[in-house]
């Protein structure tokens, strides 16, 4: 990971949050995108094992319940616990979940995903008692670290934090698609026998995969939850799932910032479309994701790449597939 | 007498109606090139399979150094000390030579970790050694899916070094190499074996290669060792000649 791009991409978070700042009417929807872009990033680390996910929703939907069930218990309490506890009920839930899912690969692994999601969202609507049903969970508004804040402090500072952790959570996905983990995640794509024959479980590397993309999951899932303060269990729903996948391949699937500018973008879209074109604006979002798939397959950012590398760069990679780590970035990679 | 290093004891295996391995009793011994010949369908990848983990024997057991591995998955064998070069290359496609071969060698050292990058200057040292050692350091920065075949194969073979086994297991290392490449491949790879003290079995149609690289050959044919010995006298027998080698 060049200083280029971690320049770029911090450049980018300040320009987001000054943009939250002068412009209130935009903090609602800058917290959606960060929300829906951290899970979209987990769908990014699947894929770069050559796996999706139509189910990843449950960990969206588990972190925001069990931040709810903590405020709950708590009696109100601090975005950090909220946080530290949905991050912990998602990697457990990943746990579990993933030691299943982990032994199946393609549609199989997509499909058991979503099984999973939706015995989850059943769970959240029927147990009505315990979990509100379909009117959700209600949360009281978190301190912000101890402060407590009115309306407008805390939904600044809630977009403030959002663009915080999406990027951190950006550069920490790079570190970990550097690493050697993150290059045993991406051999499962190509080749998982040789994977085994050079001694290493391509169970294990897609178990670890999984789990760090449940735990970008759920810190957007307690994110939205504190927004809204609400969880329910459409956080769980299928369609959620699938809005996740829209946005990873909308915004570029072999990049991490690729999952928060496809956010941008497909929330930008929803509600412009929504209101100048009620009745079709899902027909418009469908139209733009068929033009991504067929004239720009590398998504948006790879979009960007793609017309800023220099000449030398675009012919090195005629499969255009970026290395990610062991070239000097392209101009505009750093966008990744 | 020392141990053999790998011994294999009693190996049935059937695919339906066709007997792949039937009471087949074979062993390597320290320092040993065995080469594997016989007619195609005769068994010889199925023999490399089962002692790789790949496949399970439906009778028999398999041992190395000491050590009963029949059942244990290819992983496990791999990190005993056997590694396997394949017919078809298996290569990380998406992924550099360079990052092929270190995370072979990260492997090697189970040091595989979620924050530090791929390959520590050590490493990216013993890659390039073995990379030149087959002759296809000047492919190190290109991804694997761009390789030519031949050199596909020895970065195959490069990997498989990378893990310092004990005993390398090839699948016609050098079919596919260029013919005017093949002698001096071998040459050096065979070299490089007995440098590093590593034994190895390969499975070979060539029986110039045979005759050259192997101390030992063992014919493989329906499913059973039919013969085996010092390379001349196997190929001079006349038996093999009319069943294996066709003339």
């Amino acid at each position: 990971m060049g200083a280029r791009n971690i320049v770029l991409l911090v450049t980018a978070a300040v320009l987001l949050a000054a943009v939250a700042w002068l412009l209130p009417w935009t903090r609602t929807f800058l917290v959606i995108a960060m929300s829906k872009g951290l899970a979209a990033l987990g769908i990014v680390i699947l894929l770069r094992a050559g796996q999706v996910s139509f189910g990843h929703a449950m960990f969206f939907a588990v972190s925001a319940y069990a931040a709810g069930f903590a405020s709950r218990m708590l009696g109100g309490t601090d975005i950090a616990v909220m946080l530290a506890v949905g991050i912990a009920a998602a990697a457990v839930l990943s746990l579990v979940v993933g030691l299943f899912v982990v032994r199946y690969r393609q549609i199989f692994f997509g499909m058991l995903n979503l099984a999973f999601s939706m015995v989850l969202y059943s769970i959240l609507e029927k147990f009505f008692e315990i979990t509100g049903g379909s009117d959700g969970l209600r949360l009281s508004r978190p301190s912000m670290f101890g402060l407590v804040l009115q309306r407008n402090d805390f939904d600044l500072m809630l977009v403030f934090l959002s663009i915080a952790l999406a990027l951190g959570a950006t550069l920490a996905v790079q570190v970990y698609f550097a690493s050697s983990y993150g290059q045993a995640l991406r051999a499962i794509k190509s080749n998982e026998t040789r994977l085994e024959y050079i001694g290493v479980s391509a169970r294990l590397v897609l178990l670890i995969g999984y789990v760090v993309s449940a735990v970008t999951g759920a810190i957007g899932g307690v994110l939205l939850a504190a927004l809204q303060g609400l969880a329910s269990p459409s956080f769980s729903y299928w369609i959620q799932s699938g809005e996740f996948v829209f946005i990873a391949i909308l915004g570029g699937s072999a990049f991490p910032a690729g999952a928060f500018v496809g956010a941008l973008v497909y929330e930008g879209v929803r509600i412009y479309a929504a209101a100048f074109a009620n009745d079709i604006w899902e027909l418009v979002l469908g139209l733009v994701i068929i033009g991504i798939i067929l004239f720009a397959p590398r998504g948006l950012v790879g979009l960007a790449v793609e017309t800023f590398a220099s000449p030398r760069k675009r012919e090195a990679v005629p499969d255009g597939s970026v290395p990610m780590t062991n070239a000097a970035p392209a101009k505009g990679s750093a966008e990744q | 007498m020392t141990m053999p290093l790998l011994q294999v004891k009693d190996l049935s295996i059937r695919f339906g109606g066709i007997i792949a391995a039937e009471d087949v009793n074979l062993s390597v011994n320290p320092g040993e090139n065995l080469a594997i010949i016989g007619p195609n369908g005769a068994g010889k990848t199925t023999f490399l399979n089962i002692c790789t983990g790949y496949l399970s024997p439906v009778s028999g057991t398999v041992h190395f150094m000491g050590r009963d591995i029949t059942r244990l998955a290819p992983r496990n064998i791999t990190r005993l000390g056997i590694a396997r070069a394949f017919q078809i290359p298996q290569l990380f496609l998406e992924q550099t030579v360079n990052e092929n071969m270190l995370l072979a060698i990260t492997a090697r050292h189970t040091s595989l970790s979620t924050i530090r990058p791929l390959g520590t200057s050590a490493f990216r040292d013993e890659a390039a050694d073995i990379l030149s050692l087959l002759k296809v350091a000047d492919f190190a920065a290109r991804p694997a899916q761009e390789l030519p075949e031949g050199t596909r194969k020895l970065v195959d073979i490069a990997i498989a070094l990378a893990l310092q086994p004990r005993l390398l297991l090839m699948d016609e290392p050098t079919s596919g190499v260029a013919s005017s490449e093949k002698f001096a491949v071998m040459d050096v790879l065979v070299a490089a074996l007995a440098t590093r003290g590593v034994s190895s079995v390969f499975v070979e149609h060539d029986m110039e290669m045979v005759t050259r690289y192997a101390n030992r050959v063992a014919v493989w044919n329906g499913g059973r060792v039919q013969k085996s010995g010092p390379p001349q006298d196997i190929l001079d027998d006349p038996e093999v000649r009319r069943t294996v080698i066709g003339h």
